[in-house]
Parts: C-alpha cells; sequence; structure tokens
C-alpha cells in the first residue's frame, strides 16, 4: 500500500535533522496561523496562488530563491564546519552518509532552487516591462512553470524529513547513482524533483522567448532591445536548447534505477561516461544561462547609474550571442582526466578559452560606461563593481583550467570548488543581488534601505574572499572537494579562514534579511516614484509597482535607451482616452498540476505505484482538459484604467 | 638558533622562510612542489599560463577601481560625457587584447594537452614499471604483472624510473592522484585508461582518489613509497614473503568486501587479473553495512534503503 515508505524513513535518531524538521514545522504552522488570523487566504488565493501576472509570478519566483538560498546555505555552513572540525582525523559532527547528503543538497539546491528561480524570476518581472508588452506571451503557461519550480522545490526539501537526499554530489554521476550503489530514495528525490521543475524551467523558456520575439513594443526592432532583454533572449534560446538534454538524460537513469535498464550501469552493456558527456553538454550551457542575465542586470545597472549609455552596445550584442553559441562547445573540459586523447582534450581547451574573449569584451565595455560618466555609488553599482573585480580573477582560473595538463592537477581539487564559486557568487549570485535591489522599487513603489544594503554588499565581498581565497591554496596543496575528514594538519588553517568566511557571508544574510523587514516598515519613509534612479528604459516610464496590464498605452519606440530619450524632450501628455484592455483570467492550474507533480512524485519516489501513477494521469487530464478552456480572459474597462491612471501619475 | 654560523642574518634568513611558508608555498606537499619531470612540466605549464594572464587582469582590476572612483558624481574634476558610447580605437582594441591572449594560451593549451597526453610513454632510457591499478571500495589495488606481487594502498615505485600505469574500477568511477607526481586520470568501471609518471626524488608521498565515490572516500588514500632500485627490490622481495595469493576467487571476495582498507601484500598473483577485473566491474551489496567501517560509531541514515 506504501510502497518502500515506512515510519522509519523518519530520522528520529538524527538531532541535527529532526531539530530542523521541528523548527521548520513550526516556522510553517506560525505562517499559516498568521494567514487565518489576518484572515487574507482569500487574497492569496486571488491575488499570488491564481495569478498569472508576470510580476507576480517573478516576485515568487524570487522569494522561492531567497528562502531556497538560506537551505543551500545552511548546508554550506555545515560542510565548511565539518571540514573545520574534522583534522587530523577527527570525524567532525557529520558523518560521511549525511555529509555526502549535504554538499549534494547544497549543489542541487543552490544551482536549480536558487539561482535558477532567481535569474528567471528577473527575467519574467523585467523582460515584459522593458519591451513595453502587457504580460508574456502565455500567461498561464507562466504559473505552471513557476509552480512546477516550486514543486520540485518541495519535494526535494521533503527529503530532510521523510527519508534521505542523495549521497552522490550535485550531477549524481553514475554508477554511483544506479540502484547497486545508491538503493535509497536519496537519488530518487533527486531525479523527479529535478525532472518536474525542469519540464517547468523549459516551459519558461519557451514562454520568454516567445515574449521576446513576438510581443515587443511597436517600434522597438531587435536592435533597440535593452542589453538585459537580449540576455535574456540568449539565456531562454539556451534554456530551450539544453534542459530537454537534461531531461533525456534523467529519464534514461530513470529508467535504469525503476525498469532495470542499462543504459549508465556497470553490467549489460551500460556505459557511465555517455551520461557525464549527456549531462555536461546540459551543464555547461547552464552556466551561460545562470550568468548571462546577471549580465544584463550589471549593462543596465552600470548604464543608469553611470548617467551614459552602454558603451558599445553592439559590442556587447555581438558578445552575448557568439556566448550563447560557443556555450555549446565547451563541455568536454569537465572531464579532461577521463583519457580522451590529446586532439581532443587539446580541442575543447581551446574552444573553452575562446569564450574568454566575448566574456572579456563585455568587461572592458563596462569598464568604459563608466568612463566618463557621473557614477552614483548606490548599493546596485556596488555589487556591479564588486563583481567586475572578482568576476575576472574568476574568469582567469577558469581560463587556467581549460589548460589540459592543468586541469589534470587542478580537476576535482578544492581549486574548482574556488574557482565556480568565484564566477558563481561573484557572477551569479551578485548579478541577482543587484537586480533585486534595483528593480526592487518598481516592483513595489519602496526602495531598499540602502546602508543595510550596503552592509550586507561589503560582509558578502569580504566573506567570500575569506571563505573561498583558501581553498584556491589547499587545491595547490592537493586536498580534493567532497572530504569528510582528512590527516593533514597543515590544511586546518586555510580551513579555519574558511569558515570565518562563510559566517561573514552569514552576517551579510542576516544583514538582507533585516533589511527587507526593516524597509517593509519603514516603506512609507523610502517610498518611490515610477523612476527613482532616473532611469534609462521603458520600465521606469510606468508607475510604480506597475498595474496589471503594465502601460495604459502601448509605448511607441524609436531607438534604444527609449524611456532615456523620451525624458530629454518635453512631451505633452496625450490627451487621448484610454482604452479597454483585454487580460488574462487568474488560473488555478499551476496550483492544481504541481499539487499532483508533487503527489506523484512522492509516489514514484517512494514506490507506491497506486498513488503515482493516478497522480500523473490526474496531472496530464488537468492538463488536457484546460488547454480547451476558451473562457481565459476579461476585459477591463477603459473607465477602470482610466481610474487607476489617474491615481497613479506617473512620467509616460 | 643554529642558523648563527653561516652569514646570512637571522632576520633575513626569517623573512624568507616565512615567505616560503606564506602562500603558496605553506604546504610541505602539492601540486607546486613536484617530484617527478610530470608534475614538474605540468607545474611549469600551469605558471606559463597564469603569469601572463595576471599581468592583463591586473591592470583591468586597477582600471575598474580607479575609472568608479574619478568618475563618482561628487567629483567635479572628472569629465562628464553623456553621449560617449563608441570608439572605434577602443573597440578593436577589447576585442584585440583578450583575442591575443587566447592565441597566446590557446596554443599551450593545445601543444600542452599533446606534450603531457597521460597516455605518451615517457623518454627514458629505462624500461617503465608496470603497475595495474583497480579502484576498490574504498581502497587501491596495485597489480605488478611483471614482479607477480600486488599490494593494496601501497604503491611502490623506483625512482627516475618511469611508471606505466593501467587503470580501471571494480566499482563506481573514482580518480587516481598523486599530487606530488603530477595529473590524474580517471579509473572507470569496464574501461581502461592510462598515466604515466616518474618520481625524481625519493620520499613517502600521497595518494588518493579525486573523485567522489561514496561513503568511504574520504578515507581511500594510498601511500607512495618512491626509493632507489635496491629498495624497489626488496619491497618486492617483502611482497613475495606475504603468503597470500591473488586468483581471480581471491579477487572476487576482496573488491565484494565493501570497506577501507589497510595495506596488504600478495604473491603469487594470477595472470589476466586485470582483464578479469575489467570483464567483472562489481555491483556495492545492496544490504551494505560495510560503511560504518570508514567510521565507527555512526550509522546509516538511510532508511529508505533498508528496504
Amino acid at each position: 500500500m506504501f510502497g518502500k515508505l515506512t515510519l522509519s524513513a523518519i530520522p528520529l535518531d538524527q538531532p541535527i535533522i529532526m531539530g530542523t524538521c521541528i523548527v521548520l514545522i513550526l516556522g510553517i504552522l506560525a505562517v499559516l496561523a498568521l494567514i487565518t488570523y489576518k484572515r487574507k487566504w482569500g487574497w492569496l488565493w486571488t491575488e499570488w496562488i491564481t495569478t498569472v501576472d508576470h510580476k507576480r509570478i517573478g516576485i515568487m519566483y524570487t522569494l522561492l530563491a531567497l528562502v531556497m538560498l538560506l537551505r543551500g546555505f545552511s548546508d554550506a555552513i555545515m560542510m565548511r564546519s565539518q571540514q573545520a572540525l574534522a583534522s587530523s582525523n577527527g570525524h567532525g559532527f557529520l558523518p560521511p552518509e549525511h555529509y555526502n547528503q549535504v554538499f549534494s543538497a547544497h549543489g542541487t539546491i543552490m544551482i536549480f532552487f536558487m539561482a535558477m528561480p532567481f535569474v528567471v524570476g528577473l527575467m519574467n518581472f523585467v523582460v515584459p516591462l522593458q519591451i513595453g508588452a502587457r504580460d508574456v506571451a502565455f500567461p498561464v503557461l507562466n504559473s505552471v512553470s513557476f509552480w512546477l519550480t516550486a514543486a520540485g522545490a518541495l519535494l526535494i526539501n521533503l527529503s530532510l524529513g521523510i527519508g534521505e537526499f542523495a549521497r552522490t554530489g550535485w550531477l549524481a554521476y553514475p554508477p554511483l547513482s544506479e540502484l547497486p550503489f545508491s538503493p535509497g530514495v536519496g537519488v530518487d528525490y533527486y531525479l523527479w524533483s529535478l525532472q518536474i521543475s525542469g519540464v517547468g524551467t523549459l516551459l519558461s523558456g519557451v514562454n520568454l522567448l516567445t515574449t521576446i520575439l513576438k510581443l515587443r513594443a511597436p517600434g522597438m526592432r531587435m536592435s533597440m532591445m535593452p542589453v538585459f532583454t537580449w540576455t535574456a533572449l540568449a539565456s531562454n534560446m539556451l534554456i530551450v536548447a539544453a534542459f530537454p538534454i537534461l531531461t533525456a538524460t534523467f529519464a534514461m537513469l530513470l529508467l535504469d534505477r525503476y525498469l532495470g535498464t542499462h543504459f549508465f550501469t556497470n553490467e549489460g552493456g551500460g556505459n557511465p561516461m555517455m551520461y557525464i558527456n549527456l549531462i555536461w553538454t546540459w551543464g555547461h550551457p547552464e552556466v551561460y544561462i545562470l550568468i548571462l542575465p546577471p549580465f544584463g542586470v550589471f549593462s543596465e545597472v552600470i548604464a543608469t547609474f553611470s548617467r551614459k549609455p552602454l558603451f558599445g552596445y553592439r559590442s556587447m550584442v555581438v558578445a552575448t550571442m557568439v556566448i550563447t553559441l560557443l556555450a555549446f562547445t565547451t563541455w568536454l573540459h569537465h572531464f579532461f582526466t577521463m583519457g580522451s586523447g590529446a586532439d581532443v582534450n587539446g580541442f575543447f581547451g581551446i574552444t573553452t578559452m575562446v569564450i574568454a574573449i566575448p566574456t572579456g569584451v563585455k568587461i572592458f565595455n563596462w569598464l568604459f560606461t563608466m568612463y566618463g560618466g557621473r557614477i552614483r555609488f548606490t548599493s546596485p553599482v556596488l555589487w556591479t563593481i564588486g563583481f567586475m573585480v572578482t568576476f575576472t580573477i574568476g574568469g582567469m582560473t577558469g581560463v587556467l583550467m581549460a589548460v589540459p595538463p592543468a586541469d589534470f592537477v587542478l580537476h576535482n581539487s578544492l581549486f574548482l570548488v574556488a574557482h565556480f564559486h568565484n564566477v558563481i557568487i561573484g557572477g551569479v549570485v551578485f548579478g541577482c543581488f543587484a537586480g533585486l535591489t534595483y528593480w526592487f522599487p518598481k516592483a513595489f513603489g519602496f526602495r531598499l534601505h540602502e546602508g543595510l544594503g550596503k552592509a550586507a554588499f561589503w560582509c558578502w565581498l569580504v566573506g567570500f574572499y575569506l571563505a573561498f581565497m583558501p581553498l584556491y591554496i589547499l587545491g595547490f596543496m592537493g586536498m580534493t572537494r567532497r572530504m569528510n575528514h582528512y590527516d593533514d594538519p597543515s590544511w586546518l588553517p586555510f580551513l579555519l579562514v574558511a569558515e570565518g568566511g562563510a559566517v561573514l557571508i552569514l552576517v551579510g544574510i542576516l544583514l538582507q534579511a533585516f533589511q527587507l523587514v526593516w524597509s517593509i516598515k519603514k516603506r512609507h519613509a523610502l517610498r518611490a516614484g515610477a523612476d527613482p534612479w532616473d532611469g534609462r528604459t521603458l520600465e521606469w516610464s510606468t508607475a510604480s509597482p506597475p498595474p496589471p496590464y503594465n502601460f495604459a498605452r502601448v509605448p511607441q519606440v524609436e531607438g534604444l535607451d527609449a524611456y532615456w530619450e523620451v525624458k530629454q524632450e518635453v512631451v505633452a501628455a496625450s490627451r487621448e482616452p484610454y482604452e479597454a484592455i483585454e487580460m488574462p483570467r487568474n488560473s488555478g492550474l499551476g496550483f492544481f498540476v504541481s499539487f499532483f507533480a508533487v503527489i506523484g512524485g512522492f509516489g514514484m519516489i517512494w514506490h507506491i505505484w497506486w498513488m503515482g501513477i493516478l497522480a500523473l494521469v490526474a496531472f496530464f487530464a488537468l492538463i488536457v482538459w484546460s488547454s480547451w478552456d476558451e473562457n481565459d480572459e476579461f476585459e477591463l474597462s477603459a473607465t477602470e484604467v482610466t481610474l487607476f491612471e489617474r491615481a497613479n501619475p506617473h512620467a509616460a | 638558533m643554529m642558523l648563527r654560523s653561516t652569514a646570512v642574518p637571522p632576520l633575513a634568513r626569517l623573512t624568507t622562510a616565512m615567505a616560503c611558508c606564506g602562500l603558496l608555498s605553506a604546504c610541505t606537499e602539492g601540486v607546486l612542489l613536484p617530484k617527478g619531470p610530470v608534475g614538474a612540466q605540468e607545474k611549469q605549464l600551469l605558471l606559463e599560463a597564469l603569469i601572463p594572464m595576471l599581468m592583463v587582469i591586473t591592470p583591468i582590476i586597477i582600471l575598474t577601481l580607479w575609472f568608479a572612483w574619478w568618475f563618482r558624481a561628487s567629483n567635479a574634476r572628472a569629465t562628464y560625457r553623456p553621449r560617449w558610447e563608441y570608439s572605434g580605437a577602443v573597440e578593436f582594441s577589447i576585442w584585440m587584447i583578450p583575442l591575443l591572449v587566447i592565441l597566446f594560451l590557446g596554443s599551450l593549451a593545445w601543444t600542452g594537452a599533446h606534450q603531457l597526453d597521460p597516455y605518451q610513454p615517457l623518454a627514458s632510457k629505462r624500461k617503465p614499471v608496470v603497475v595495474q591499478v583497480v579502484a576498490m571500495d574504498w581502497r587501491w589495488l596495485f597489480i605488478y604483472p611483471e614482479q607477480g606481487v600486488a599490494s593494496v594502498n601501497e604503491l611502490a615505485i623506483p625512482v627516475d624510473t618511469p611508471v606505466s600505469f593501467k587503470l580501471t574500477s571494480a566499482t563506481v568511477m573514482n580518480s587516481f592522484f598523486i599530487p606530488s607526481l603530477g595529473g590524474q586520470i580517471y579509473a572507470m568501471p569496464g574501461m581502461q585508461t592510462q598515466l604515466q609518471l616518474q618520481a625524481s626524488e625519493p620520499g613517502n608521498y600521497r595518494g588518493l582518489s579525486a573523485q567522489f565515490s561514496g561513503d568511504g572516500f574520504s578515507d581511500m588514500h594510498f601511500q607512495v613509497l618512491a626509493t632507489d632500485e635496491a629498495g624497489f627490490q626488496s619491497w618486492v622481495q617483502q611482497a613475495k614473503s606475504s603468503a597470500t595469493q591473488l586468483d581471480a576467487t581471491a579477487y572476487d571476495h576482496l573488491t565484494a568486501d565493501h570497506k577501507v582498507g589497510q595495506v596488504a601484500y600478495y604473491f603469487p598473483v594470477s595472470d589476466a587479473l586485470f582483464d578479469h577485473a575489467i570483464d567483472h566491474a562489481t555491483k556495492r551489496p545492496e544490504l551494505t553495512s560495510g560503511v560504518s567501517a570508514s567510521n565507527p560509531g555512526t550509522t546509516l541514515l538511510s532508511a529508505g534503503s533498508e528496504h
């Protein structure tokens, strides 16, 4: 009846896990009680859960990312503490079975449920506003995408209290992830949650790609798109091209584990190397899926706060597109040490380095955007400058590892760990924080407290250097990644410094949490108008927060930096009456399909076949049924639009 | 204290010593202190790539900070150019600079990949020692087909003699890595990879698996004993005095035992055992309790795996 699920699946003998679970459950109950007490269930349902407004969905994506950042960071600081304690073969506080889950969960959650939702959330919120559109191309699908991502996140976090998570590392290399070596439910949690959220990501990619290609405001040619929109276009092209590979690869591993096929096993003609080939043909483009939109954020931020157009717009666009193409040509550098032969290694070493050319061009473009500017040192600018310095170092260590013989000695070492955190924290995370601070007033109508934001930035920056520079040195000393304990006492001082860095980052995160709470409390004092930063692009021409339809009159675009150019001339406000606007209706489809996805995934993970199959059938039935739903729009009358526009005066 | 006998003032010595103990060579071991020609060339190549890149990125970082500071809004002396967004000369240079650097580094990558191809035999007057390596859960088996002996977790090699490794795995993927001697290569089930290394100084070096392979991974390291030829021969004799035979059956027992291992020696060793290892990559038993061997006193967290 309940498959593999018994009461013993709850790790009652693990004080760390049980303590965390109790705190989490109490926290969730408190939130639910608060919602009930404030009678907010109806509001939550109509305004958020069933919303198809891209801005709301973008905000929910970002919120999910922030919550998952806390989860992923808890894993990180546990790992740092374990390695700081487990010197000279001391065993620390995490036995290998637990520690291995912690680092696997850290990587999986940070990439799939922190970085991805953060980037997708920013794109969702900003892109339609930047191109003068009223929503994304498929609003209901957008809600489905978000809820599928949330379903994956829920499922992966269930593994904390029910059963276990994968102990295989974040990419679950076979044969370790095959049934004989990982018989538990950990890898199944990993596979099902990523399959579900992966479908969400793919759908979101299709949606945003269509939006950018088809819904731009009249007059906005491709060559007039803001750079963030360009990077979003590139990122979504990569999503559409790469995520099916991930889904297919995981599907094969699932077949191996559930039906006894032999795609990647040791016996029966399986070849585990094929998995590694496939997973990295997704995995390397994934790196650019994550980093390109933050590149766009930095471009917007640096131009706005330098009060100058971006230097070398065409170079920037060309560089972005070159990176998009080359993203698919470098995956083999993840396994130079698998004996591919000198020609193959040499070839992929060179293709990897070639990507550094357009990336270097971008760095120079930002540099020359500052040249001749009038830079205001707001916190988004601090994140940007922190990024430019940090990312340059991370890029250099990356190119270093593209030299195959250098990779032979650095592969899988802490040098590698330091490198990818150097580019992901210094690039993606800093970029997302810059974007969050930059567009926050647009989303909510008030700014985040600047002083706290700057303090958080300095903690993150210094904390990052303390946490990861020692790891570069440890890599040179021959320390490999994923070690639970070690017997070389000379590593300890460096690991202690790294632990200190992690604590400093923790202080940064606490400051950010406090910043959010404080800013909400002081929102009247921090009130921002439509255009608080003196922005250049269309999102700043509508009210903050924007009305559900974004633009009462669809803007007419005549060039780059559309809104900046409009601001330079005095244009008499249009006296034309507003027209009625067709709006998409709210839809519970996303919430319901993701409900069934969680139930179905949970059933499959625990081999509760009836539950898994029924829920997955319901999932498909619901999607098919709602595809024939014609009644999905309503009309917002001209009077309602006029009323809103009078109440919220803004520039356009 | 004892430094007084030399002409170098103690303070200078201390400073030098501290500099040496500083950033990069705080390590007593590692890839920056190679003890063999392969590692030395890899280190050389690493520095040849690193130094020119540092020469490019240092000015970029300085320029970033300088531009940001000089063009701050409050600096009245900086010229504001609100429409300066294009310059052909600058655009040309910002494409050319990275292009030239990459041209240089790309050639380094190509030649390096060929010079240091781990499959390429090392140039030497001496005949290479052949060692067949099998990665197990969670220890290393070294078979010396020419000497007819085998050992677990102890790799003896003669100095100044090339060592030709052939590797496979009896279990999941591992990566065979001796940081002091040079780069690593994966050991993979059902497949064979190759690696050539050579020690130029006698000593004990650390060897390990660099690819995560399960619960006993952190203890999956081995000692490398690099000695002179006589030392190597006496090690072989010592191994031969072990009366434990290693044939296919004994090998299968060894791989079925999923735990961290102690040093052990085997003699005689059956022929074609390495081929047997490639053909019989094993499964880990489903109800494994071997994990506790690596870390006594801990329990299996997994509840799901017990069914």
